[in-house]
């Protein structure tokens, strides 16, 4: 059984369709890049996935329950994960308290308010901000970190709660090439435990780390199947990669 | 790989190693309780109502400067307290302070459970000017209803409100009911304090900063927002109530736009999000209004409006921001490493 499975996804913004009919799988433990031309709707797929747009039409099953209607917050219970396209870390809080923020969401308000799971979460958030090589800065504010690291805490903030699927939206979108390599180092951890669905333009990045490939393009899926087929695809050659 | 791991360590910006705040609240406190024996009788009744407006002040702070709710209204919560404990006092005769506080703060906290349900409670989060405009809205409707209803004494509100008391105590005007409003004052302080110090603070932190991000984290930013815009309602009518038998009556003024306003003013001079500097806001303003009203008869309005202009525009943190670095008035909610320092606590 798939974790994730988007079907006949259909969204409109009054007279513009950016969807239509497009759909997406996702199995256990598989990273899956969403890619294609600009304005293929590739971020509101991700965004209907993710519970911060409602679809027009279509389903989105998660880990076998179905989860179109759900709010953002019962979605992250549920175990997905978002990383946004644009960086949006707590830059006035600390790098611990950004990575503690993402981890006591599950905590009860009233364990929240006697601060039970503080001491708990402890070696949690450090364990994080030393994964993602953040440690050493544990208590600047995030406003202090380059883009890069802000986009590495971000990502840190999103694994933390360790969720079944984690949806990165151009996760190294302002990286130097060092810090895209670094990136790809850091997300192959986690494949043990978590799906990712990623969407990005680097395509040697996607090669580098996705087991499959969905190619969008207007709106409806081209194209889906392992990262070979889809390079072999003619038609995903004709309609995406000669534009890119 | 590593070079990138083995970035220098940099200073935060407005690191510190010495927490500022923690003085700064003990110099208050001392300054608080040797007031009342410097002064002259008519002033220490005045530094009371200063004090009564402190603590409402701690109510807006703790719902704007800490969870970013602006609540344009929040009088309407002081003043159904006030009007509630008058009301028990002239209906039931009730007087005992171990009643008309808790009533107080009942009443504030259903007022505001009621109104931040209507505007807080949704699919979508509301937008910061509905919020605004609900809760200015609620407080003239509660002003003008006040003033049309013969039950709670029209224009003229309800006077004759007898002392409270505690047993057979009487507290009337003077240095006892200032020290007792002083103590529930330093109460409230530090029950707030300990509030947005705690992890509920941190989730508050990322509600005022990014609303939509904590709820990708699986917060109920909904739920939130209206247990702290209920609690700076219940810590209103706790402020209402004393207001009330202190000044032994009530009239419809302490519900509408004017109070409301004042007490944005009060957190926006002192400084938000801090809780020291509602206070320090309530106590220069009402102090300064004071002083300029009685030696600047025809224009003192027009100074003291200058004069918060100025901070306003200057000082956009409020004057708490003369001594505490943004670090500290953000505060750390983690753990302290092992040997290292936090910016402030």
């Amino acid at each position: 059984m798939a974790l994730l499975e988007a079907t006949g996804i259909v969204k409109s913004f009054g007279k513009l369709t950016a969807l239509n009919d497009a759909g997406l799988v996702v199995s256990e433990n598989e990273f899956h890049g969403l890619i294609g031309p600009n304005g293929s709707g590739k971020s509101t797929l991700m965004k209907c996935v993710a519970g911060a747009e409602t679809p027009t039409a279509g389903a989105i099953r998660f880990a076998g329950n179905d989860i179109t209607g759900l709010s953002p917050a019962d979605r992250a219970r549920a175990g997905m994960s978002l990383k946004f396209q644009i960086t949006s870390v707590f830059p006035a809080l600390t790098l611990y308290d950004n990575i503690l923020l993402s981890l006591q969401a599950d905590t009860s308000l009233f364990g929240l308010m006697l601060s039970r799971s503080r001491g708990a979460l402890h070696d949690q958030v450090m364990t994080m901000l030393e994964q993602f090589r953040l440690v050493h800065r544990a208590h600047e504010a995030a406003a202090t970190l380059s883009h890069g690291q802000q986009q590495w805490l971000e990502i840190a903030m999103a694994l933390a709660a360790r969720p079944r699927l984690l949806l990165l939206d151009e996760p190294t979108g302002g990286m130097s090439l060092e810090e895209r390599r670094v990136t790809g180092d850091l997300l192959q951890p986690i494949k043990s435990h978590c799906s990712l669905v990623i969407v990005e333009h680097d395509l040697d990045f996607i090669r580098d780390i996705c087991d499959r490939l969905t190619v969008l393009d207007q709106g409806q899926v081209l194209a889906t199947g392992s990262v070979a087929d889809i390079q072999a695809n003619s038609k995903v050659q004709e309609v995406y990669l000669r534009r890119a | 790989m590593m070079q990138i791991a083995r970035t220098a360590p940099a200073k935060s910006a407005g690191a510190q190693r010495w927490a500022v705040l923690p003085f700064l609240e003990i110099g208050a406190l001392v300054v608080a309780l040797v007031l009342p024996l410097l002064l002259q009788d008519y002033l220490t009744v005045f530094a009371t109502r200063v004090l009564i407006l402190a603590i409402f002040a701690v109510s807006f702070d703790l719902v704007w400067g800490y969870a970013g709710i602006m609540s344009f209204g929040q009088a309407l919560f002081f003043g159904a307290g006030g009007y509630g404990a008058a009301l028990l006092a002239r209906d039931l005769d009730v007087v005992s302070m171990l009643l008309i506080l808790p009533a107080g703060i009942i009443i504030g906290l259903v007022f505001a459970l009621f109104v931040g349900g209507f505007l807080l409670l949704g699919r979508h989060p509301a937008s910061v000017i509905f919020v605004a405009l609900g809760t200015l809205t609620g407080a003239y409707a509660a002003d003008r209803l006040a003033r049309g209803w013969y039950y709670l004494g029209g224009q003229n509100g309800i006077p004759s409100i007898p002392p409270m008391s505690l047993g057979s105590y009487d507290f009337t005007e003077g240095p006892a009911f200032y020290y007792f409003v002083l103590a529930i004052l330093v109460v409230t302080y530090i029950g707030c304090r300990f509030l947005v110090r705690s992890q509920f603070g941190l989730a508050l932190a990322g509600l005022r900063e990014n609303e939509q991000r904590i709820a990708f984290f699986g917060y109920k930013v909904q739920h939130l927002k209206l247990i702290i815009f209920a609690l700076g309602g219940a810590i209103a009518g706790l402020g209402g109530s004393l207001y009330a038998f202190h000044e032994g009556f009530v009239w419809p003024n302490i519900l509408g736009v004017v109070i409301s306003t004042q007490v944005v003013l009060y957190v926006l001079f002192g400084g938000s999000g801090t809780l020291i500097g509602a206070i320090i806001g309530a106590v220069v303003i009402e102090g300064v209004s004071f002083w300029l009203s009685d030696n600047y008869r025809e224009i003192w309005p027009i100074i003291l409006g200058g004069l918060l202009l100025l901070v306003i525009l200057f000082r956009p943190s409020g004057l708490v921001s003369l001594l505490l670095s943004e670090r500290e008035r953000v505060g750390s909610f983690g753990r302290p490493p092992k040997g290292g320092h936090r910016g402030s606590s």
